[in-house]
């Protein structure tokens, strides 16, 4: 006999674009922001997220209905979802802002995600966010304690395991904490974000990469949803970070102890 | 200005990214009130230890069972009781720990209002009411600086602790602490299961004065702890990994030093056998004496290192041992 019919889950993925993580940046001369005209991909963290959750459809089979991923973000963003996509998303929503906007806040981009998550509610609930920990371009690492706080959901941070108990509507999680690690358990519906050592992204194959081509993004804009994503913050500017004047070198050790030495550094014990 | 530092505590003493978070928010020129959460077997030991602590003007405190983890979902409510209405304070500050950086951006968005993270100086003027941050972007590789307008009644931030010196404790002072009524949350959608903390008799990476780090040139994970050990135990120095080294499994998570692990920026940072890998070098380049020791001439650790050594670290670590008992 099957058991009383478990509520099938749906997995939001919010997903950033951002600069590749292997690109030295660079601060544009008028010091307002970097040189963006540089390689792009997705925020690692995100990616973390996007795998994440076709892992979780892969251990859990059919308890998983859908994956869908968002993102904020100009034209080019696009290519962000349909990477997504090929790693075994289902489909995506793209809400696009013109490519000379300035980059959305964490609240902005909480408040569009919040809209999302009610939008969906008229299909299906979602069940769980699953975000990066922070994107590595402005590095804030807000966005999902403030949806979680929006939503007043449970949230569960730096996630470096995750197990799904669909029976009871349970999150699982291990978390990343200074010193050590916290295990948490959380109700559904529940925001999760993702930290490093939480899985190892896969490489979209090329049938895959071809079958994503063929699934279904919707566009919207922020107006559509109601949100504005103009930022409260006034960035004056962005410069470079103070130069450190490395590369002195010594031939051999006696040199380098005498160098210790010189700064007061000698052993605190013998 | 008023402002609300979020005192964190282990064991009864105060964590010392909050004692930095004092420094930071006595900076922005008004008043500093710390507010200890916790249960009741922490709260009193910690109320001892932030009378003592300078640059506090006032202690607020508050006490439940519910507060034993500090869960967010929890802590929140009682964060938003304090901040909501017509409330005295115009910032909320912490250090950028894990915990309350999981906490105050929750709760910053229940009340409407931006949040600033992982600052490293600031700068309030009060005839505007703005304060205007610097902080890191891009793991370090640029400064951005930011104004949180007048339009922005609370503001929110969070500190590097290694950005500022953490707040002097003397005997002798005595300022007020004040209890307020805990803010319970009905039926909790989240509960503390454990919390496993690596143990270590060395000095806290994140607050060591010096730190000698390895990298993927150790080996495994006997010859990580047979290499570095004795000379962090030496001069007295934390245990730090780069990413490669953690990943490879030679060291435990919470000794990474990086981008996505510790920021540190003690007297002296030892860096062996670790190339210098663009995200390390965001964790670990604002160290006053970096020494580094790599087979590679060309390794990028130099670029930034004092003190390099081309050599191979095998040597070199039992040479420098021996030569630094003398």
């Amino acid at each position: 006999m099957r058991p009383s019919a478990v509520r099938l889950l749906n997995i939001l993925v919010p997903v950033k674009r951002a600069v590749d993580y292997a690109v030295k940046i660079r601060v544009n001369p008028q010091q307002t922001g970097i040189d963006l005209n540089v390689k792009h991909s997705m925020n690692p963290f995100d990616e973390i997220a996007v795998e994440e959750a076709v892992r979780l459809r892969e251990r859990m089979k059919d308890a998983v209905k859908s994956i869908k991923v968002v993102t904020i973000g100009p034209a080019k963003s696009a290519e962000t979802l349909r990477t997504a996509l090929a790693m075994g998303a289902d489909g995506g929503i793209h809400v696009e802002i013109p490519e000379s906007a300035p980059a959305p806040e964490p609240l902005g981009v909480a408040k569009t995600l919040r809209a999302i998550v009610e939008r969906e509610k008229e299909k299906a609930n979602v069940d769980i966010v699953i975000l990066g920990k922070q994107a590595i371009d402005d590095d804030m690492g807000q966005t999902g304690q403030m949806l979680a706080g929006l939503l007043n959901w449970p949230q569960a941070t730096y996630a470096s395991k995750v197990v799904i108990d669909e029976a009871n509507r349970v999150a699982h999680v291990t978390r990343e904490i200074d010193g050590g690690a916290e295990e948490v358990k959380c109700k559904l519906p529940v925001i999760i974000t993702t930290d490093l050592r939480l899985n190892e992204p896969r490489y979209a194959s090329l049938p895959n990469i071809m079958k994503a081509k063929k699934k279904p993004i919707e566009k919207l804009s922020p107006s559509d949803l109601g949100v504005d994503l103009t930022p409260i913050l006034e960035t004056l500017k962005v410069t470079e970070p103070p130069k450190r004047v490395g590369g002195g070198k010594v031939e051999n050790v006696d040199e380098l102890i005498t160098k210790l030495k010189e700064a007061g550094i000698e052993a605190v014990k013998s | 200005p008023h402002a609300l530092v979020f005192l964190e505590h282990r064991g009864g003493s105060l964590d010392s990214g909050s004692l930095s978070a004092v420094t930071a928010a006595s900076q922005l020129g008004g008043q500093v009130t710390g507010l200890i959460v916790g249960n009741e077997s922490e709260v009193p030991a910690a109320i001892e230890a932030a009378k003592k602590v300078k640059g506090l003007n006032a202690i607020v405190h508050c006490t439940s069972p519910q507060y034993t983890a500090s869960l967010p979902e929890t802590v929140s409510p009682l964060f938003e009781k304090i901040l909501s209405g017509s409330t005295q304070y115009s910032h909320v500050v912490s250090a950028h720990s894990s915990s309350a950086r999981s906490i105050l951006p929750r709760v910053a968005a229940r009340l409407d209002v931006p949040a600033v993270s992982d600052i490293t100086s600031l700068e309030h003027d009060a005839s505007a009411s703005t304060t205007t941050f610097t902080r890191p972007i891009y793991a370090g590789n640029a400064i951005a600086t930011v104004r949180s307008p007048s339009s922005v009644p609370i503001k929110f931030f969070t500190i590097r602790s290694t950005a500022f010196s953490a707040a002097l404790c003397e005997e002798g002072t005595s300022v007020e602490a004040t209890s307020i009524d805990p803010t319970e949350v009905a039926d909790p959608p989240s509960e503390h299961v454990k919390t496993s903390l690596t143990k270590s008799d060395r000095p806290e990476l994140g607050v060591a004065t010096r730190v000698v780090s390895g990298g993927r040139a150790l080996k495994n994970a006997e010859t990580f702890e047979s290499t570095l050990y004795p000379l962090a135990d030496l001069l007295g120095a934390a245990v730090g990994a780069s990413r490669a080294a953690v990943d490879a499994g030679y060291a435990d998570n919470s000794l990474q030093v990086g981008q996505t692990g510790k920021i540190v920026a003690p007297e002296l940072y030892m860096a062996l056998g670790i190339s210098g890998a663009i995200q390390h070098l965001a964790g670990m380049k604002d160290s006053k004496l970096i020494v580094a020791v790599n087979k590679d001439p060309d390794a990028p650790i130099f670029q930034v290192a004092d003190v390099g050594l081309v050599g191979d670290l095998y040597q070199v670590v039992p040479e420098m041992i021996e030569k630094l008992k003398q």
